[in-house]
């Protein structure tokens, strides 16, 4: 089973060493961790996205909410949330290949963000599956590195009464 | 006033009177203000012990201990203590010397980066960089190690900030933690279920962990316990949640616990865990705990419960609070019928050890000691067979039965008796090890004299680090690899050295006589009882 946890934490020095160290001290996983600054600047949020059995999932969530730096824990499954995942790619190309690779960037709505002549970057903003997607794509074509950010998540939207 | 000042004026607000420790450069600005101060100093030899003595302390007082050492190694020397309070949720406050703020990161002389190293053993730490918010962080280390799961909080000062000037000192009279608000009363509807369930079983028990203690929460779940009839078994850090003479206490569980106490937790329909981790030694099987009963697990912990067995009903909150709140409900429950299987399974089940006449038998040394110490004795217990021959034949009364039972660090006894004894002055306080754990902190002799704190030390001495050999004998075929004691020193002449009065028995005839001297006045005095090399504890 996948989790995706929210986990609002003081932006503090060391913050992240210790929520990394609690996964790491417990045996948990770590399939992707995102940080980043909140509209507040004392509160990160981090993203952390977890697998494991149920009762595995439920002591992160309880470990999380222990610590003393983490402000708040959201727990989501991946159905209840808009995941986003960017990725830069820079893959070789030829003559031969050139086309299919734009084919298959155009398909996927990546965006080609730098080339030279013989290697280009392309850039693709979309879930953490269709991101591998894209990857198994080129893989047959030759791809020169990758940078991918890991997921960041919230839920969806829900209607707020208004008064 | 500078940030050293400063963090003497701190510990002075938080009421603290002793601080142990061991000086070095990097601390030694605090351990300049301090000679201004009433506080006093305990200089240990060796900082590991400095945690040990003020977890003694805070075990017998329930405040906050506090120990104070310097950088690098002074720093990691101290972990194993902080380490073995962490296991045991006991409160301290850790103050580590740390180099030039400016420096940190280049690896100078006696650097470590201690807040990460200490990370999975601490509650909380903190790396002051700003001498202005160390009233703060000492407020907040003080509750924060006290309060909730109490557990040890590191503060971690460079000397620049100790030597800096500060503009003005208010010690703040509360602390405001957004991410810090442990539940402490327990939820009513949980509690009307577990009374609910409990008017239902046949057959509950309740099994007392440390958190009983550490809440202070003995008198209620005494109260509680005699007015619905419900027997109490402990783990090994819940010992002294019951007297040993009262007709519903079934001793301690676990794979060294008594058998009885092990039958009652199987054939209970109903299980009350208090304040316990139910970790592997006390409940081996968590599944034995949770098939075909109701297991009710309540800990101010909410990440304990649920960890290694899931429970029928949680309850989150403070031991003390929980069984005041429950006392006040009136329900019809009798368990006559299984207190009487479970009082026939007492007196069938006692373990039948056969002694050899020709040494101490220390099962029965222990009984006959904790006997005649005072009602309110303290009685710590080191780590090893010596640690289950006391577990399971201390007679608890009034006093305090202190042991390291998360960690199980050796070692511990002398310097948490000395501790304990600072705590409270009035009471005696014995420290029973055998002849390996003795020789890891024998050093902390000098620390008794020096300080003048008389501590009672039993040594049981067989010439082996038994706990060991013992698991070798029934796991590895005999074969004994690294367990023999030889070159030990003769103790008599250790006790002659420090000039503290030496007693040494052979046999059981000599104890009674023995433990008299060795009571008889508050002076410290070292004890050596010659066990069976070859006695075991199962």
């Amino acid at each position: 089973m996948k989790k995706i946890y929210s986990v609002l934490v003081e932006n503090r020095s060391g913050v992240l060493f210790k929520v990394a160290g609690l996964f790491s001290r417990r045996a948990f996983n770590i399939n992707s961790l995102v940080v980043g600054e909140t509209d507040d600047p004392a509160v990160s949020c981090m993203t952390i996205v977890s697998k494991g059995d149920a009762h595995v999932l439920e002591q992160i969530e309880k470990q999380l909410n222990k610590k003393l730096d983490v402000i708040k824990v959201k727990t989501f499954d991946e159905q209840e949330c808009i995941t986003r995942e960017l990725m830069l790619i820079k893959v070789r190309y030829n003559r031969n290949n050139r086309k299919d690779i734009m084919e298959i960037s155009s398909i996927m709505k990546a965006e080609i963000v730098d080339m030279s002549k013989n290697q280009m970057l392309i850039q693709l903003c979309d879930t953490p599956e269709r991101v591998q997607l894209f990857i198994n794509m080129l893989q047959t074509i030759s791809i020169a590195e990758v940078a991918r950010t890991g997921t960041v998540a919230l839920p969806r939207c829900n209607e707020i009464e208004t008064q | 006033m500078n940030g050293a000042q400063a963090m003497v004026k701190c510990l002075e607000n938080e009421g603290v009177e002793v601080v142990f420790g061991y000086p070095g450069v990097a601390i030694c600005p605090f351990y300049d203000s301090i000679l201004e101060s009433d506080i006093r100093t305990v200089l240990v030899r060796s900082e590991q012990n400095a945690a040990h003595a003020a977890s003694g302390m805070a075990r017998v007082t329930g405040k906050v201990g506090v120990c104070a050492v310097t950088s690098g190694p002074g720093a990691t020397n101290l972990i194993t203590g902080v380490a073995t309070a962490f296991a045991d949720s006991i409160p301290l406050v850790c103050i580590t010397g740390q180099v030039n703020s400016e420096l940190i990161g280049s690896d100078v002389f006696q650097e470590a980066d201690i807040t990460g190293a200490v990370e999975s053993f601490v509650k909380y730490s903190y790396l002051v960089k700003n001498a202005d918010d160390l009233p703060r962080v000492f407020k907040e280390a003080f509750y924060i190690a006290n309060t909730g799961r109490k557990g040890p909080v590191l503060i971690d000062v460079p000397i620049d900030v100790q030597q800096a000037t500060i503009k003005k000192f208010k010690y703040p009279e509360s602390v405001s933690l957004r991410t810090y608000k442990p539940t402490v009363k327990g939820h009513a509807v949980q509690m009307k279920k577990v009374m609910a369930e409990l008017e239902k079983a046949k057959r509950p028990v309740i099994c007392a962990g440390g958190g009983v203690l550490l809440s202070d929460a003995q008198e209620y779940m005494r109260e509680f316990s005699h007015k619905y009839r419900v027997p109490v078994v402990s783990t090994m850090m819940g010992i002294g949640a019951m007297r040993s003479d009262d007709p519903l206490y079934f001793g301690m569980v676990g794979n060294n616990g008594a058998a009885y106490a092990n039958r009652a937790m199987n054939e209970a329909d109903m299980v009350i865990m208090v304040g316990a981790r139910v970790a592997d030694r006390a409940v081996n099987q968590p599944e034995i705990i949770t098939k075909n009963k109701v297991l009710v697990h309540m800990d101010v912990d909410p990440a304990e419960i649920g960890k290694n067995a899931g429970p029928t009903i949680p309850l989150v909150g403070d031991a003390k609070h929980i069984f005041v709140d429950m006392l006040e409900q009136e329900i019809e429950c009798r368990h006559e019928e299984w207190i009487e299987t479970l009082t026939g399974y007492r007196e069938m089940m006692q373990l039948k050890r056969h002694p050899n006449p020709e040494y101490v038998d220390p099962a029965e040394f222990v009984r006959r000691l904790s006997e005649k110490m005072d009602e309110k004795a303290i009685y710590v217990a080191d780590v090893g067979q010596n640690q289950i021959w006391s577990c399971k034949n201390y007679q608890m009364r009034d006093g305090f039965f202190l042991t390291s039972g998360g960690m199980g660090t050796m070692g511990y006894s002398i310097p948490a008796a000395l501790g304990a004894k600072l705590g409270c002055p009035d009471r005696q306080s014995v420290a029973v090890c055998g002849d390996g754990s003795f020789q890891m902190s024998m050093m902390e002799l000098a620390t008794m004299c020096q300080h003048h704190v008389p501590v009672k030390i039993v040594v049981m001495k067989n010439g082996y680090l038994g706990m060991v050999r013992e698991y070798q004998q029934n796991s590895c075929g005999g074969r004994y690899s690294v367990v023999d004691l030889s070159g030990s020193p003769d103790l008599s002449k250790i006790a002659e050295a420090y000039g503290i009065p030496f007693i040494r028995i052979h046999t059981m005839d000599e104890a009674d006589a023995a433990i008299d001297r060795l009571l008889a006045n508050d002076e410290s005095v070292l004890m050596e009882c010659v066990i069976d090399p070859m006695d075991v504890v199962k």
